[in-house]
Order: structure tokens, then sequence, then C-alpha cells
């Protein structure tokens, strides 16, 4: 059973983290400086949620080896590299990772 | 149509490809709650109250593995620590708009909504151009909502062989593939991947999310640094 106050602090916890910068940083404190390495922001995250989810199986379990994923993903990356479009990026993706599980 | 309507619907139109994969994502949550023995109603109210796909998911598979309440809440937190630097990144153009807007907006900062609102508010210069990541972040709502209640009435119908919950780190890859073409964003992306990766399992409490990014950053930092002094 799930509590509903456990759903709640986890819902204040969702809403602080994205609320409390917007409420305590002014625009003052930007500096071209700070401005430059928060532009890595995107590159610093997305790749922790990206990487795990490739690499790691639902039990926990590094596969290196006989994992559709890896090529799937290489296959997605070299189509979105040169067509810069996202959601053909993430069709190739899943065409090839359905081709390689079904085939 | 008011300046502040139309900006909020260039939000809903730039966001609206990175919504094909959160379908899938969102009934994925649907049918996994449902799978967990939660109630329609429960799932439901986490999808409203908490509005977070990656927390949700993160928050069904600890619930599932029997975690007690302090170490869900603590990786709920872990996983949302992104959102502290999507905060400080967006502060920079909100820190003029009402008190009320922000808790409205930050209500609605998701990843797609950041992802496509950061780029529009750092090249327009229109006063209400945060009224992006409203319309942005209101159409995640939308459709976060209308496939969790899909998920809910479709149940285990959807086969686990199609593996579905892969469209998730496409999703994000696709969002990034822009700054494959960039050394030190792919030097970055390396490194934040692999702690993500090998830490999984040895650091505590999904905690992996926040310490890889931070590594990053932090890489890039040096990285940025070493190369403004030469």
């Amino acid at each position: 059973m799930v509590e509903w106050s456990l759903i709640i602090y986890c819902g204040l916890i969702t809403f602080f983290s994205r609320y409390l910068m917007i409420a305590i940083l002014k625009k003052e404190m930007f500096t071209d400086r700070i401005r430059e390495v928060l532009s890595f922001v995107p590159s610093a995250i997305f790749p922790a949620i990206i990487f795990p989810a490739i690499f790691i199986d639902n039990t926990g379990n590094f596969l290196l080896e006989d994992n559709p994923k890896i090529l799937a993903s290489i296959i997605a990356v070299i189509v979105g590299v040169f067509s810069k479009n996202i959601l053909a990026t993430i069709f190739t993706g899943l065409t090839a990772y359905w081709f390689l599980i079904f085939f | 149509m008011s300046n502040k309507l139309k900006i909020f619907f260039k939000g809903v139109t730039d966001v609206s490809p990175l919504m094909i994969p959160v379908v899938p994502f969102g009934i994925i949550f649907g049918v996994l709650a449902i799978d967990l023995g939660l109630s329609p109603i429960t799932t439901m109210g986490m999808s409203i109250i908490m509005f977070a796909g990656a927390s949700q998911i993160v928050f069904l598979q600890l619930f599932s593995a029997g975690a007690s309440s302090l170490v869900i809440l603590s990786s709920v937190g872990a996983v949302n620590a992104r959102h502290l630097l999507y905060g400080a990144v967006l502060s920079e153009h909100m820190s003029d708009i009402k008190m009320i807007w922000k808790i409205i907006f930050s209500y609605f900062l998701v990843d797609q909504a950041f992802a496509v609102t950061n780029p529009y508010l750092k090249k327009s210069s229109d006063k209400n151009k945060v009224f992006h990541s409203f319309g942005a972040g209101a159409t995640c709502w939308m459709i976060w909502q209308t496939t969790t209640i899909i998920g809910i009435y479709l149940g285990s119908i959807i086969p686990d062989k199609l593996g579905l919950s892969f469209a998730v780190p496409l999703t994000f890859l696709a969002l990034i593939v822009n700054d494959l073409r960039k050394l030190i964003n792919v030097i970055v992306i390396i490194i934040s991947g692999l702690i993500a990766t090998f830490g999984y399992e040895i650091i505590p409490f999904k905690a992996y999310v926040i310490v890889a990014a931070v590594s990053g950053l932090t890489v890039a930092m040096i990285l940025t640094k070493s190369k403004s002094v030469n």
C-alpha cells in the first residue's frame, strides 16, 4: 500500500527542486563565466539517465555483450548527428532496436 | 492574440516533437503502477502531485523492491536534483516576474520544457518570453496525465517484449545529440555517463544521477577555463 503522505512529500520535494533556484537567484548573479558553465548542464545530466538505461538491465547487471540497445543507440546517434532531427533520432533508435530483437 | 498567449503557443509548438516519446513513457508508468498493485486513484495522484516521469518510475521501482519511505523520498530527491540546475539556468530570465508565476512555472518545469525553453530564452528579448516554458510545460502535463490514464486502462495488455521503456533513454539522447559536435561536450557526456553507469550500484540512494552530473559540470568548468586561458 502506497501512502498518500509519501506521494505528497515526494511531490513537495519535486516542486521545491524546481522552485528553489528560481526563487533565490537574481539576474545580477550571472556572469558570462557562470553562463558558460551552466550551458553544459544538459551534457552533464542527460548521460546519467541515458547510459544506465542502455547498459544496465532490470536486475541491476551491467550488460556489454548481447545487448541490442547499444547498437540501436549508436545508430540513433549517427542519424541524430547528421539529421539534427529529434524525432528521426528517437524513431531510428526504436526501429533499430525492434529490428535487432525480433529478427 | 495577446503576446503572452502567442509565446505560450510557441512553447506548445516547440515542445510537441518531444511529446511523442513521452506517450509510451506515460503509458509504461500507468501499466507499471497497476501491475504493482497501486489503485487507479493513487496512480493518477502521483502523476498530478509529482508530475515527474523519471522520479515516478524510480518511486515505483523502489516501492516494488520494498524500500522504506525514507529511501524512496531521498532517491526521488536525488533524481530531482537536476531540477536545481534547470532552475539556476532559467532563473536569470525569471527574476523579474511575480512570485505566483514563479510557482506556476516551477510546477511545470520538466525536462522536455527545459530543453526547448532554454534555447528560446537565450535568443528572445521579449519581456513575456518566460511564458514559453509555461506553454511547453502545460503541453507535457496534458500528455502525461492522458497517457497515465491510458496506461491505467491498458494494464497488462502491452507486452513487455516490445521494450518501450527504451524510448526513455532515446529521448534524452536526442536532446543532446547536437552537443556531440563539440569536443568538450563529448568529454563531459562520456564522463557523466560512465560515472552514472559504474556508480549505479555503488552510490547509495540512487544518487548516481546527481554525482555524475556534478562531476560532468566540474570537468566542464576545468576544461572551459583552460581553454580561455590559452
